[in-house]
């Protein structure tokens, strides 16, 4: 635990990291610091620069203009010591599809340079902590998406880095993949390793990430812990019920109303079968939803539907920079990939 | 926790010591991987064995040799030369793969040697060429082809194909990371077949109209053809009027091979190092 690990100071620090693709401004000035030993979710839409912010931090490209330090070590004058010092998984650093997931481990701890036979136990160790012993003779072309992403987590800890970048670990997963992965970095955070998550998802950095940090356009727009931003934004659980069109509006907006103490909204579009969409906020409340459903019941309305919604990439956005998130909605396919990312 | 990481030797010697380490495990895992891939070996062995039969036999019997000879003979150095040269589809294959998938980001994102990837492909690339080139003469010889000169100068032929070959893996280093994908590379295939067709190898440049006969003579190709069978012993025949590079293939085959290694490792190295994108 000595090899130049320095305890005081952040794991990661950025100033005023600038970046540009040609006429793309990826980066405008990126300001971030991730205490050590926490998880930091860096949350954006595709296209707000999160990607080529990793890349920065993980010395794979040239900052315009700025400067980080990965543990101390600056990531442009002294790569080579900040190279020591950082895993990077996800959606870039990848493994050898074509080697087993044991030979990949001990390829790349003997890269590390460890030694053979240390990698060996690495490796084994590794393979063991992931729960992937089972498969470590396996090809990885054979895993699954969660087997995977676990494999890739576990060669960015070959040595303890100071700070892991997790490049959307769960895009393109299942939600038991999403869960594997989840459950690997929330040991990870337990065992004192400070975590840099980028993801699309409100719900993932609000369960893994001590503090968010929204990036919109290549800068900070909001940093904060999870339920600081949640409540900022009022974002506590919606309730989306459904009703009959012959429904009386009224009579359902004063149930609601009473049900909650919350205003509640006329959705844009009607529910399944032409019912009418009504959403209110529950405040929080665990017991508003119960309610609901009684004072429904009392006013004689049956109820069609009734949804519970988690607030939003959309609804964090509308409130910190006032426009929607562009592209948040979509559901991303891989394609982050191109330009900015 | 795992264990601390290594610090980075602090002496030229100790850093080429991490490359040539680095290297020889980025060897190794080549070879895993066309062990797991008989489909990828049976080509990259098969392909010379059947490039000696076909032109041996199919074409063998129609072709004549100017100045006579045989040419099975004749033909046995161009198949060789132009294997060599395909070593530059396999290291561009390899390395735009890498590129592609995010494995070289995960390499770059390591404290390894920054030339140890690129040296690494091309060492991989000499050791399959190693096995080509044996099964391909074992088969040369079974078809009844010989070396007709002593052992040294046997060696040196087959020394002039390894150097070439490792030459045109330093250009297909430098192409794969230019290429970043998979699918890129595998539309340069098509064009390097021609390349190697264009050349003194199958028959003799002097048969072609003039202008395609430059391109011919010219061709490293043909130098490393005229290399090989000078030193094999082979009809080699060039003309009175023959370019330099066929007078003088040895020194044209050395010259290209030095050529192209000096230019384009120390690019293949800085481009890999590169934080540009």
């Amino acid at each position: 635990m000595s090899g130049g690990r320095r305890v005081d100071g952040p794991a990661v620090r950025a100033e005023a990291l600038t970046r540009r693709f040609g006429s793309t401004h990826a980066l405008r000035g990126l300001d971030l610091e991730i205490p050590a030993g926490t998880v930091c979710g860096v949350l954006g839409p595709n296209g707000a620069g999160k990607t080529t912010a990793v890349r920065v931090l993980a010395t794979l490209l040239r900052p315009d203009s700025g400067r980080a330090w990965i543990d101390g070590h600056d990531v442009v004058r002294d790569a080579a010591r900040a190279r020591r010092r950082l895993g990077l998984a996800g959606q870039f650093a990848a493994v050898d599809e074509q080697l087993t997931g044991r030979a990949n481990l001990r390829m790349f701890a003997e890269l590390h340079h460890l030694g053979r036979a240390a990698a060996r136990r690495r490796a084994d160790d590794l393979l063991g902590r992931f729960g992937l012993e089972d498969a470590a003779g396996r090809t990885v072309s054979t895993y699954s998406g969660g087997m995977r992403r676990r494999l890739d987590v576990a060669a960015s800890l070959i040595v303890s880095p100071a700070v892991l970048f997790l490049d959307e670990p769960t895009t393109g997963l299942d939600p038991r993949g999403r869960a594997e992965v989840w459950a690997a970095v929330r040991d990870l955070a337990a065992g004192g390793t400070s975590v840099l998550l980028t993801t699309q998802y409100l719900d993932e950095a609000d369960r893994l990430a001590d503090a968010i940090v929204v990036i919109d356009r290549g800068r900070a727009v909001a940093t904060g812990t999870p339920e600081r931003l949640k409540a900022a934004c009022g974002a506590a659980e919606h309730a989306d019920v459904v009703v009959p069109a012959g429904a009386d509006p009224d009579a359902v907006r004063r149930a609601l109303r009473s049900a909650t103490g919350a205003e509640p909204v006329m959705g844009s579009t009607a529910g399944p079968g032409g019912g009418l969409r009504l959403s209110v906020s529950t405040r929080g409340d665990p017991a508003a939803l119960a309610r609901v459903v009684r004072e429904l019941d009392a006013a004689g309305v049956p109820i069609e539907g009734l949804t519970v919604r988690r607030p939003t990439l959309d609804d964090v956005f509308l409130h910190v920079t006032g426009l929607p998130a562009a592209g948040a909605g979509n559901e991303p396919a891989g394609g982050t990939r191109e330009g900015i990312g | 926790m795992g264990p601390d990481p290594a610090p980075p030797p602090a002496t030229v010697r100790g850093r080429l010591a991490w490359t040539v380490r680095d290297g020889l495990v980025l060897v190794r895992r080549e070879l895993a991987r066309l062990a797991r891939d008989p489909g990828r070996a049976a080509g990259e062995l098969a392909f010379p064995v059947l490039m000696v039969l076909l032109f041996g036999y199919v074409f063998g019997g129609a072709m004549r040799v100017p100045g006579g000879g045989d040419y099975r003979q004749y033909l046995i150095p161009g198949v060789f030369a132009m294997t060599a040269m395909s070593a530059v589809l396999i290291t561009a294959s390899a390395v735009a793969a890498d590129v592609g998938r995010g494995v070289m980001d995960r390499f770059r994102s390591m404290p390894m040697a920054r030339s140890a990837v690129p040296f690494g492909h091309t060492a991989s690339c000499l050791v399959t060429g190693l096995m080509s080139l044996g099964l391909m003469t074992l088969c040369a010889l079974a078809l009844g082809w010989r070396a007709r000169h002593g052992p040294g100068e046997t060696a040196a032929g087959f020394g002039v194909l390894i150097l070439f070959r490792y030459a045109m893996g330093w250009l297909g280093v430098l192409l794969g990371l230019a290429f970043r994908n998979e699918e890129t590379a595998d539309r340069f295939v098509p064009l390097v077949f021609p390349v190697s067709l264009i050349s003194d190898s199958y028959v003799p440049a002097g048969a072609m109209p003039a202008w395609l006969r430059v391109v011919a003579e010219w061709n490293p190709v043909s130098a490393v053809t005229g290399a090989c069978r000078a030193l094999f012993g082979d009809p080699a025949l060039p003309g009175p009027g023959a370019a330099p590079p066929l007078r003088h293939p040895v020194a044209a085959a050395l010259l290209w091979s030095a050529v192209l290694i000096a230019v384009c490792a120390p690019l293949a190295v800085r481009r890999f190092g590169s934080r540009a994108r």
